[in-house]
């Protein structure tokens, strides 16, 4: 690993500029590897350097929404083996060849991998590409330390839902105590209309229980599952899609830009929307 | 309350269900923050109220000791409304119900 050069407000950036970034959750299924999918994309379009590692190799599913499920041939464990180069393990999008694609191991090899080998995978990218994000594995078990281990900052998941929320907050727990900064939070799946009929956790209510900054808000799109059928990402195609509109936005919030976020509940100026206000107006 | 629960009540309606994800979240994190389980809560609570109840008449039925949660932070919050002083606090251990003021 590079020599870290510069640090602000407690985060630490090695070789040049590059930034590793854990991408968890705790509860599987809330969208982790869409967003890594998406946002890998979405920072190579912005002419970023991007590596997408995928840390699940017991139930990896990255290649598969990349489009890149054919074209695996070494893994990260090979390269620390030096049985190949990284070059030869990493898979180079296509469309997009600012992205690519390392997958951590096979199904096959289900115990071989530590924090300090995820570390050394980590540190080998960093050398070589702007942002680093690593798709971490649902759980809070070996899985999820071996992906902390390599990680400075991290962007959590979730969706409006208690179960979900209730394992960010473990999530968050413990990269706190691993010193792990900033964690940012990417609400996922967002209903606007149940959320304006107050049948879903506000947008407020997560951010004030989880205390994290919001990266992003995705709406619930049904594009989203039209592209992981296609094994083409939102993102990749400009699509002016919701989902993968945010998913750019994130994008860009990352890396600095200032992009405002809308309260989905408040979009709408018809009478529709404008009677759900007066609704929710508290009486007393 | 706001006038959608309102109306829900006047109704008879189930009242929207964000309210309860919030409130059933708050406190199963308090719960889950704090690593304190129900039991240890209970027993806490219980002995809280002993101490407080040899110095002060308090209102059981009003009074509440819970887990609250903001921005990450866990507090335990008692809210025991005093009824009256104790001229003489009673020693450790007494049946604070038997007390006569």
């Amino acid at each position: 690993m590079g020599a870290i050069i510069w640090g602000t407000s407690g985060k630490h950036v090695t070789s040049a500029q590059n930034r590793t970034i854990l991408i968890c959750s705790g509860k599987g299924g809330v969208g982790k590897t869409t967003l890594t999918a998406n946002l890998g994309i979405a920072l190579a379009k912005q002419g970023a350097r991007t590596a997408v590692l995928d840390a699940d190799f017991g139930l990896r599913n990255l290649d598969l929404l990349l489009g890149l499920e054919n074209r695996i041939v070494y893994t990260a464990q090979e390269v620390l083996s030096g049985s190949c180069r990284l070059e030869q393990a990493l898979v180079k999008h296509k469309q997009e060849p600012n992205l690519s694609l390392l997958p951590a191991g096979n199904p096959r090899m289900l115990e071989w991998l530590t924090p300090d080998d995820m570390k050394k995978i980590a540190g080998l990218l960093a050398e070589q590409f702007d942002y680093v994000l690593i798709d971490c594995p649902a759980g809070i078990e070996d899985g999820f330390k071996n992906a902390a281990a390599a990680c400075r900052e991290a962007i959590v998941v979730t969706t409006p839902e208690v179960s979900a929320v209730r394992d960010a907050d473990r999530v968050i727990g413990l990269l706190q105590t691993r010193e792990i900064e900033p964690i940012q939070l990417v609400l996922n799946r967002v209903r606007p209309r149940m959320m304006a009929n107050q049948e879903m956790l506000s947008v407020s209510d997560v951010t004030d229980i989880l205390a994290l900054p919001l990266l992003g808000l995705v709406l619930e799109d049904d594009q989203v599952i039209i592209s992981t059928n296609r094994g083409e990402p939102l993102t990749l195609n400009g699509t002016r899609s919701p989902a993968g509109q945010a998913y750019t936005n994130v994008a860009r919030r990352l890396r600095g830009e200032e992009v405002p976020l809308a309260d989905p509940t408040k979009e709408g100026q018809g009478l529709r929307a404008k009677l759900g206000r007066l609704m929710h107006t508290k009486i007393f | 309350m706001t006038l959608r629960d309102f109306i829900d009540k006047l109704l008879g309606r189930q009242p929207a269900s964000a309210g309860m994800a919030r409130e059933r979240l708050q406190l199963v994190l308090a719960h889950d923050r704090s690593d304190l389980n129900p039991e240890l809560l209970e027993q806490m609570r219980r002995e809280i109220l002993e101490v407080v109840s040899r110095y002060v008449e308090i209102d059981l039925e009003e009074g509440d000791v819970s887990l609250e949660t903001e921005d990450r932070v866990t507090a335990l919050v008692a809210n025991l409304p005093i009824k009256r002083a104790r001229p003489n606090p009673l020693p450790p251990g007494a049946d604070p119900s038997m007390a006569t003021v």
